[in-house]
């Protein structure tokens, strides 16, 4: 298991500003697979993943990507190992100044030497596959939102990565854009032989889609499991949260003082 | 294409630029007119200079012939020593005489050249020897005063 | 009490100010380092040169025209008293040379492309495009800072040359078109009193030297923005009243310089 693992993470710890977001994390990304992080919102779930990414160095233990763990890497060594990472962000992140054409030429452009016309075939795959070629000429603000994220996905496996990271690809979607989507990050993954890893909080899309899930939340790991496992789970936890209840362990309201307090009723 | 359209306004943008930098320096400014052409330096010494300046126009008969390069004081003469550069198509006689005249009543000062009748002109490194300084307003006045007081005495 | 907590204000204001001027400076220090990348694919600079440049020549040549304009009635006025008025030439083009040309045109590229500079990398920091670029692994101060720094540093003087020349020919409208100032006087003067070096390169250097400090602000501000809508409109304000206060200020430590005493 271990060998066969593309990203490791051991024991990582995190505080910012003096609050603990991450504590403990152990996690094991094997190749090929896609896996999925959920929890709720602010639970460190994007905190991780830019750990994952090397943007953030740790408190305590590490992340180890293809057998180098990432905060020990020089600059150099760092964008090495970035390239061959892609990642889509939250919003899709497009160049605005630049159109869905160039968006996706961008890193061929930057990384290699390639001529223009291999860059051009090369782009019209890679818009193919999101089934956006007709709209390489436009620019990101005449991009409808589902569109966006299909182009940023397209950019995003521009130069096929070995490991693909999504924060929350599913983020305000219509249903049909959220299938779409969730259908190319499936198809992406085992056409490219990467390793996929989803941060969210969409719950049923995912399940659908990922080979195993970690549920996260106050900066812990508090389930882990199958998909299948995650469904018939009996955790309180994650009963709530894979049925979407209101009420449970996550309490509908925040901690304050006495509701009748608030409405200065005396008792 | 949309970048050959682009180069193209970044071109123009471009070349009016530095057509506004050369007019500046050909019309507005006087490389067009002084600094191109080669010329000579020759010393003048004078008691007081007013107010003339590094830069000043050297002018003959209302000509512009050359400028002033540098003014320093003599210790051992305790005069002025200007140093004249003079456009090498100009050539004075050597008893031409210079003279710090002021353009309009309070314009700057410059050095007029009142050329003399020798036979052999100036050279290089030579020096005017008659020169006339600077009217000082200050001292105008100061004689005016003066012979004013003298009169009434009489 | 309230004594001390003002000092105390103060002095936390007075810290933090330079604290940023210190990271503006290494920020300024990491876009010459990462330049290099600019120059070698120099399309990036073409394209920035297009929306820094271009996109100001209207309001540069417009106020141009006018400040000159201006000049060449108020001088006229003025210098008619004295009665030098064939100085009139003299007057408008050392001051457009060596003083309005480089400030205005650096204080109107300031509040037009400055701002402009800010709001973009303020967006593109808020939607994450920054952090996209730093996992593509590709630098985002070679990438999109340097470009328009250069872009920046080359369109200040050029818009400041045609501010003055447009201007001398606003003058020059006024004056000589309308006034009827003799047009002779008008420009031999002008030529015999405006020295290349003294007056016209100096001007050039002030405004390198304003085009260096507007795009260095505005995209540091930009660079520097939080990622809010409150922070991207603040960074936008505060590049345009930094970069007009740092062109004045300059303006008279670099005249101070150069034209003392000559």
């Amino acid at each position: 298991m271990s060998s066969n693992a593309l990203v490791e993470i051991r024991d990582l710890n995190f505080t910012y500003d003096k609050r603990p977001v991450l504590q403990g994390i152990n996690m094991t990304f094997p190749r090929g697979r896609l896996v999925a992080i959920m929890g709720l919102s602010g639970c460190g779930k994007t905190t991780l993943l830019r750990h994952i990414g090397g943007a953030l160095k740790p408190t305590k233990g590490c992340v180890r990507m293809d057998g180098q763990v990432m905060h020990e890497l020089d600059p150099a060594g760092l964008y090495a190992m970035r390239r061959k990472m892609g990642m889509l962000f939250q919003f899709g992140a497009l160049f605005t100044d630049m159109s869905v054409y160039d968006n996706v030429a961008f890193q061929m452009r930057e990384h290699t030497d390639l001529p223009e016309d291999i860059i051009h075939d090369l782009v019209m795959m890679k818009l193919h596959a999101v089934g956006l070629r007709g709209a390489q000429n436009m620019m990101p603000s005449e991009l409808s939102g589902g569109m966006a994220r299909r182009v940023a996905l397209a950019r995003t496996v521009a130069l096929d990565p070995m490991l693909i990271m999504y924060d929350e690809p599913f983020a305000g979607l219509d249903p049909i854009s959220l299938t779409v989507i969730g259908d190319l990050i499936r198809r992406l993954n085992d056409a490219l032989g990467a390793t996929s890893i989803i941060v969210t909080h969409d719950i049923q899309e995912s399940l659908k889609i990922v080979d195993y899930v970690y549920f996260m939340a106050g900066g812990v790991i508090v389930a882990e499991g199958t998909p299948d496992e995650l469904r018939a789970s009996d955790k309180d936890f994650v009963h709530q949260f894979v049925h979407g209840e209101m009420d449970g362990p996550v309490p509908f309201h925040y901690p304050g003082v006495d509701f009748r307090q608030d409405l200065n009723l005396r008792a | 294409m949309e970048r050959t359209k682009l180069d193209l306004w970044v071109g123009m943008f471009v070349v009016a630029g530095i057509a506004a930098l050369v007019m500046l320096a050909m019309k507005v400014g006087n490389l067009g007119t002084y600094n191109v052409s080669e010329t000579y330096q020759v010393h003048a010494y004078f008691s007081n200079i007013g107010g003339l300046k590094p830069k000043a126009s050297i002018r003959s008969a209302g000509v512009l012939v050359g400028r002033v390069t540098e003014i320093s004081l003599d210790t051992e003469r305790y005069e002025a020593n200007v140093v004249m550069s003079l456009d090498k198509r100009y050539q004075f006689p050597k008893d031409t005489f210079a003279n710090i005249l002021t353009s309009g009543l309070l314009g700057e000062q410059y050095i007029g050249l009142v050329p003399g009748g020798d036979a052999e002109m100036l050279k290089n490194g030579e020096v005017v020897k008659q020169t006339q300084s600077a009217m000082v307003l200050e001292d105008l006045i100061g004689k005016f005063m003066y012979s004013k007081a003298a009169e009434a005495t009489k | 009490m309230a004594v001390i907590s003002t000092i105390r204000a103060i002095g936390s204001r007075v810290v933090n100010a330079v604290w940023r001027i210190g990271v503006a400076s290494r920020f300024f220090f990491l876009t010459l380092i990462y330049s290099g990348n600019s120059f070698r694919r120099f399309h990036l600079i073409i394209k920035e040169l297009f929306s820094t440049g271009v996109m100001s020549l209207i309001i540069i040549i417009v106020a141009g025209l006018f400040v000159g304009m201006v000049l060449g009635l108020q001088g006229y006025e003025t210098l008619k008293r004295y009665g030098s008025e064939s100085a009139l030439g003299v007057m408008v083009a050392l001051g457009l040379v060596r003083e309005l040309g480089p400030v205005m045109a650096a204080l109107l590229f300031a509040s037009r492309a400055g701002s402009a500079m800010t709001a973009e990398i303020g967006l593109m920091k808020a939607t994450e495009q920054i952090s996209a670029m730093e996992m593509m692994a590709v630098n985002p101060i070679a990438r999109i800072v340097a470009p328009r720094f250069w872009a920046g540093v080359i369109s200040m003087p050029l818009l400041a040359a045609l501010f003055s020349a447009v201007g001398i020919f606003g003058g020059y409208l006024v004056g000589v078109v309308q006034i009827g100032v003799d047009e002779g006087s008008f420009w031999s003067q002008m030529q015999a009193a405006v020295d290349f070096r003294e007056d016209i390169m100096n001007g050039v250097i002030k405004s390198l030297v304003f085009g260096t400090v507007v795009t260095v602000i505005a995209l540091f501000e930009g660079f520097d923005a939080p990622p809010t809508a409150e922070g991207v409109s603040g960074a936008t304000t505060r590049t345009v009243v930094t970069s007009s206060l740092a062109i004045l200020m300059l303006d008279f430590v670099l005249t101070a310089i150069m034209f003392r005493g000559a």
